[in-house]
């Protein structure tokens, strides 16, 4: 203790060395944890772009095709109920009829072609799209019409590189011969791979059509729920918070409001599913799998951090500008609302945001209020049957639970790039919160 | 103010401990201290006094380098320890700090038992080899600090269960452990009663007998108390540097005999 | 008397209701608004509030009143009043929006004060507000607790809280025993934590202590984007690459697992996710330690990984429980990542040591079985469904717990400092 050290400082004693040495491991290991981190986000992204961007593109054929009054219209009246009764199954021959033709056209001659595989180049879809557009002219019935179809969800996969010469040996739902067709198809521009908006608006197909299904009725009924979480909770989410933070008298009773606002947004979500269908489905006889209980659960789960963040935004008006307010003779009331609200708003505003872009994310309570099926037709916002939003619907994160779980590993790029529109979503959403905080701070 | 100087035993031959020349320190574009020139002497407590925001707490952290934690602070000029330049590029702070002790304005005790408290600087440090050793080393420190009694028989209880006085005096105990050379006190009572004050002015002049002391301090009458060199600063000048008695009887610059007088400050 | 017509009459009694008894008023003072306890316009304003807050609040009521009546054959008397009188609802509505404004157009006097009674109006609609968060949590715990007890009325909770067998059967005799899935929420839990603690707190030491303003700028947003992608990106991950990366390049070699799903996918990339939470949680308490507590270390000569280390996280401690606590509750709740990553088997505790701790197993959890019992096409009555509510329940109270140890630890430790 009496003998101080006598060294140098200009020398590093030995202890020193190693005590420096111990710093620049810590150091190295937080520097490592950043990278673990850093790391980990780029290898997410990489890897759903790389699945999930092809799924932007499509292949189609462009074929001639005649449409023959005698198969379509026999009553030759162009009724419609009548041509309603002409199933797919009869268009179906009519586009085989068109492949063949073209294929005869340009002079291609496969090895082992057969009819039957020449046709199933073209998408099962095809005879509905074409179906469709002859319901919706009827005056085509008759002529010949060039029309522009999907080709069949393994042809696709072959130009995404799913599909090999080698696994179609394998394959039970295409075979090489098809491939080399699906080729000399492509050097004749006939066959094409291109962007494909379809994706966006297209509703969900079936098991064996991954090349036709896409996101039009997920986004709908994603959207409609957005508007109602928006309506709902934004007005319900501020109005609490106003009256807890400004009104409501400290003691007991509010801390245990307080405990229970913040319980609440740590509950694992599941568990609102679990609410929505108990109370408002079963209890309730809402319909399931409605953009409405949808909408009502993540009301239920955004309201606790809409409540948070607004009461940190009207923690941070300083209690200067209330006592301004009230020393002019303003009510306590007024002096909320008309100074102290205004100046929280884009914090509000802020927060708000951040809580719809978690709610458009949330996949476990839909899929216990019943989204899990397969919904084919657009809902409407609005019917005197089912009321506000209460046409079954698909929301953007189910739906690519949904596709996860189909046999056809197409789906497994489609999953991904739904997964790329739901986050280009977020990324808007939280560009726009962040701009919005940074253009209105205000640094008290 | 007379009655207040206690005179005080002055040392005959004392070495020069500390020698800072045209030392400057920036804080991004502010100019805080300009140029300033000072011996501080071994075994003999200095005071630096100057109105508020003169740059004496400033200047005091230079000489440990602990200005070197803000990242905007910027220092030039030469400070040598016992000959060497602190600001050395060779020079690592933590060895520097192990000769340059702090006590700080607010006590500051870690979350820990006051025996960890004070046996902290040692054992980073490798000063003891066993528990015995080390035993021996936050005892003496608490007697120094005239603290062992009053904690002695609950060295196992948390350091921020004491009042504020005895916490300072932790801390002091806990600056000394390390057997520094020289111990920097930036206003230590400022927090604390008149009657801890008194406790650890008391302590102080004991201390001078091993250490270096420097210690900032606003009030005039605390500076002529426990302090043999006083330093007035004004502005970020060092204005004036003599013995204290001088310095409070006969000051030389008019600005020195304003501060004193308290027309300025 | 429809809806639509309700509305179109007590939007008209709002709007005439301001009208006219602002016009009372002001007339009673005899044409000078000088006179009047508040501002004209109070008094227009406290008559619409009576007119538009009570009818919808009826409407609102008689409604949900109907729906549950009529759904779950309850309040019999109500619902044969309503189907006698299929307008009953917006009839009620209309005639308590009249009635309340009719009394606020009375009351609009010279002396009285409008604006009190306008605002109370107003404040009774924040406390509304206010107390949907609170029936919120009423409605969980109400939710799950009736359907729990039904489950107990057909599968005794002994059997359910200690079985050892997690083997639903729709022609009856299923074993029930949340232990296997437990087992499963805790191994994944613990593997996510594992990952996720060291490196989130090492990254929030080094960001906050560390590092320079250009890395704070570039790295804490990077790490913020993890915390904002939705878990379901998250469970495609799994699925898609990691599972099969584990199954191709660890499982297989080793002959200890030939599944994509594994704890050891899920609980990787539940460690991912975790890693933003842990991070920006440990940063705030990291922060809320006093910098004097730091120069008071640095000032003896520690250096700063001594300081971190010895001083500043042991001062942090218990918040960095608190996080940790909350990290796990997360971690529990968690249900995409491990319906996407785990599987669908659950543990199966009794086939030995071996086969329990094997990371490569797939081992199903708690919340994965909440969905699939009830996404299924059973009867809503069965057990095999009713289990649901039960295990929503268990997972409830556990993350409640743990929600609440960890308030009340980082709050005691904010006094602390405070």
């Amino acid at each position: 203790m009496n003998t101080p050290r006598k060294g140098s400082l200009l020398v590093q004693d030995a202890r020193t060395k190693r005590r420096n040495a111990a710093e620049a491991r810590f150091k190295a290991y937080g520097l490592a944890a950043i990278a673990i981190g850093v790391l980990a986000l780029i290898i997410l992204v990489s890897s759903i772009l790389g699945n999930g961007l092809s799924a932007f593109r499509q292949t189609e054929i462009m074929l001639t095709v005649e449409l023959p009054e005698a198969k379509l219209d026999k009553s030759g009246t162009r009724d419609l109920e009548v041509m309603k009764k002409v199933t797919t199954l009869t268009y179906a021959p009519i586009l085989a009829k068109g492949l063949k033709d073209v294929i005869a056209a340009n002079g291609i001659e496969i090895e082992g072609l057969t009819a039957k595989d020449a046709g199933a180049l073209i998408s099962k879809e095809a005879s509905a799209q074409l179906r469709d557009r002859v319901l919706a002219d009827p005056s085509l019935v008759g002529q010949t019409v060039q029309i522009t179809v999907l080709a069949s969800g393994r042809i696709d996969g072959y130009y995404k590189g799913r599909v090999s010469l080698a696994s179609a040996e394998l394959d039970s739902n295409v075979t090489p011969a098809q491939l080399l067709l699906a080729d000399a198809l492509k050097e004749k521009g006939i066959l094409v791979t291109k962007l494909n908006p379809a994706f966006l608006t297209a509703p969900d197909a079936s098991d064996q059509r991954p090349e036709a299904a896409g996101l039009g009725v997920a986004i709908l009924g994603s959207a409609y729920m957005m508007i109602v979480v928006l309506v709902l909770a934004l007005p319900i989410g501020v109005a609490a918070s106003v009256y807890l933070e400004e009104f409501a008298p400290k003691n007991r009773w509010t801390d245990l409001i307080e405990v229970n606002i913040s319980n609440l947004a740590a509950v694992p979500s599941i568990v609102f599913g679990i609410l929505g269908l108990a109370i408002f489905i079963n209890f309730g006889g809402l319909r399931a799998s409605a953009p409405i209980v949808g909408g009502l659960v993540l009301t239920l789960m955004t309201l606790p951090t809409i409540i948070i963040s607004t009461r940190a935004a009207l923690k941070s008006v300083p209690p200067s500008i209330r006592d301004a307010a009230l020393g002019v003779g303003a009510s306590k009331m007024q002096s909320v609302f008309h100074h102290v609200l205004p100046l929280a708003a884009p914090g509000i505003l802020t927060g708000t945001i951040i809580g719809l872009a978690q709610a458009l994310g949330e996949t476990a309570p839909l899929l216990l209020i019943g989204m899990v099926a397969f919904v084919r037709e657009y809902p409407a916002a609005y019917t005197q049957a089912d009321g506000l939003f209460g046409e079954p619907s698909t929301a953007l994160p189910v739906q690519v639970y949904n596709w996860t779980q189909r046999a056809d590993p197409a789906f497994f790029e489609r999953a991904s790039g739904a997964i790329i529109v739901l986050l280009v979503f977020l990324l808007i959403m939280n560009a726009v919160a962040i701009i919005l905080r940074r253009r209105f701070e205000r640094r008290w | 103010m007379m009655d207040d100087l206690r005179h005080v035993e002055n040392d005959v031959t004392t070495q020069t401990k500390i020698t800072a020349r045209g030392v400057d320190v920036f804080y991004s574009d502010a100019h805080a201290i300009k140029s300033v020139d000072v011996d501080i002497l071994d075994k003999t407590v200095t005071a630096f006094i100057g109105p508020s925001g003169c740059g004496k707490s400033t200047f005091l952290r230079c000489l440990n380098r602990m200005n070197d934690t803000i990242d905007i602070c910027r220092v030039t000029g030469t400070i040598l320890l016992d000959g060497e330049d602190i600001y050395d590029p060779k020079v690592d702070s933590v060895q520097l700090r192990a000769k340059v002790g702090m006590v700080f304005q607010k006590p500051n005790p870690f979350p820990k038992s006051i025996y960890d408290n004070v046996a902290y600087g040692a054992k980073i440090h490798g000063l003891t080899r066993n528990k015995a050793e080390l035993d021996e080393v936050v005892e003496t420190s608490l007697r120094k600090a005239a603290i062992w009694d009053e904690v002695k028989d609950r060295l196992q209880s948390p350091g921020t269960g004491l009042s504020g006085g005895q916490q300072q005096r932790l801390c002091i105990a806990r600056a000394i452990a390390t057997s520094p050379e020289v111990l920097l006190m930036d206003e230590p009572c400022s927090a604390l009663d008149p009657i801890a004050t008194a406790q650890v002015e008391e302590l102080i002049d004991e201390l001078r007998s091993q250490f270096s002391v420097v210690i900032v301090t606003h009030s005039m009458q605390q500076a002529a108390r426990v302090s043999q060199r006083t330093a007035f600063f004004h502005l970020g000048n060092l204005v004036e540097y003599g013995e204290t008695g001088d310095i409070f009887t006969a000051p030389k610059d008019p600005r020195t005999e304003s501060y004193i007088t308290g027309r300025i400050g | 008397m429809s809806p639509f017509m309700m509305l179109l009459s007590i939007m008209v009694f709002a709007a005439s209701g301001y009208f006219f008894a602002r016009r009372r008023a002001i007339g009673m003072a005899g044409g000078d608004s000088r006179k009047l306890a508040s501002l004209p316009g109070f008094y227009g304003q406290n008559a619409a509030y009576a007119a538009l807050i009570p009818g919808f609040a009826v409407f609102l009521a008689g409604s949900i009143l109907t729906r549950i009546s009529v759904q779950n054959d309850m309040f019999g008397l109500w619902a044969n009043l309503v189907t006698r009188f299929p307008n009953l609802v917006p009839t009620l509505a209309v005639a308590a929006s009249a009635a309340a404004l009719t009394h606020a157009v009375l009351r609009s006097r010279p002396d009285f004060r409008a604006r009190v009674a306008a605002e109370s109006w107003v404040l009774s609609l924040l406390i509304a507000a206010a107390s949907v968060a609170i029936l919120t949590t009423v409605a969980i715990v109400f939710s799950m607790l009736f359907e729990t007890v039904n489950f107990f009325g057909q599968y005794t909770w002994t059997e359910f809280l200690f079985g050892t067998t997690w083997a639903p059967d729709f022609r009856g005799n299923s074993a029930l025993g949340i232990l296997p899935l437990l087992w499963g929420t805790l191994y994944i839990s613990f593997i996510a934590l594992l990952f996720a603690v060291p490196v989130g707190l090492f990254a929030a030491i080094y960001l906050s202590e560390y590092a320079g303003p250009k890395l704070r700028a570039v790295a804490k947003p990077m790490i913020e984007i993890l915390a904002g992608i939705p878990t379901i990106v998250y469970g495609l991950f799994a699925l898609i690459t990691v599972g099969p990366m584990i199954r191709d390049w660890l499982a297989q070699p080793l002959g200890l697992g030939s599944s994509g799903s594994s704890v050891l996918t899920a609980g990787l990339v539940m460690g991912v996710m975790l890693i933003p939470f842990v991070s920006s949680l440990s940063d705030d308490i990291i922060n809320a330690v006093p910098q004097a507590m730091r120069d008071g270390s640095l000032a003896l000569g520690a250096t700063k990984s001594e300081t971190i280390r010895q001083v500043v996280i042991p001062a942090a401690l218990p918040g960095i429980v608190g996080a940790v606590l909350l990290a796990t509750s997360r971690a529990i709740g968690e249900t995409m990542i491990v319906v996407l990553g785990a599987g669908a088997a659950a543990a199966r505790l009794n086939q030995g040591i071996g086969e329990m701790v094997n990371p490569f197993e797939a081992m199903t959890t708690v919340t994965v079985k909440i969905v699939s019992q009830l996404t299924g096409d059973t009867d809503f009555a069965a057990p095999e469904t009713l289990v649901a509510f039960a295990l929503g329940l268990t997972l409830f109270a556990m993350t409640l717990g743990l929600n609440v140890l960890a308030l009340i630890i980082v709050r005691k430790y904010r006094e602390q400092y405070e």
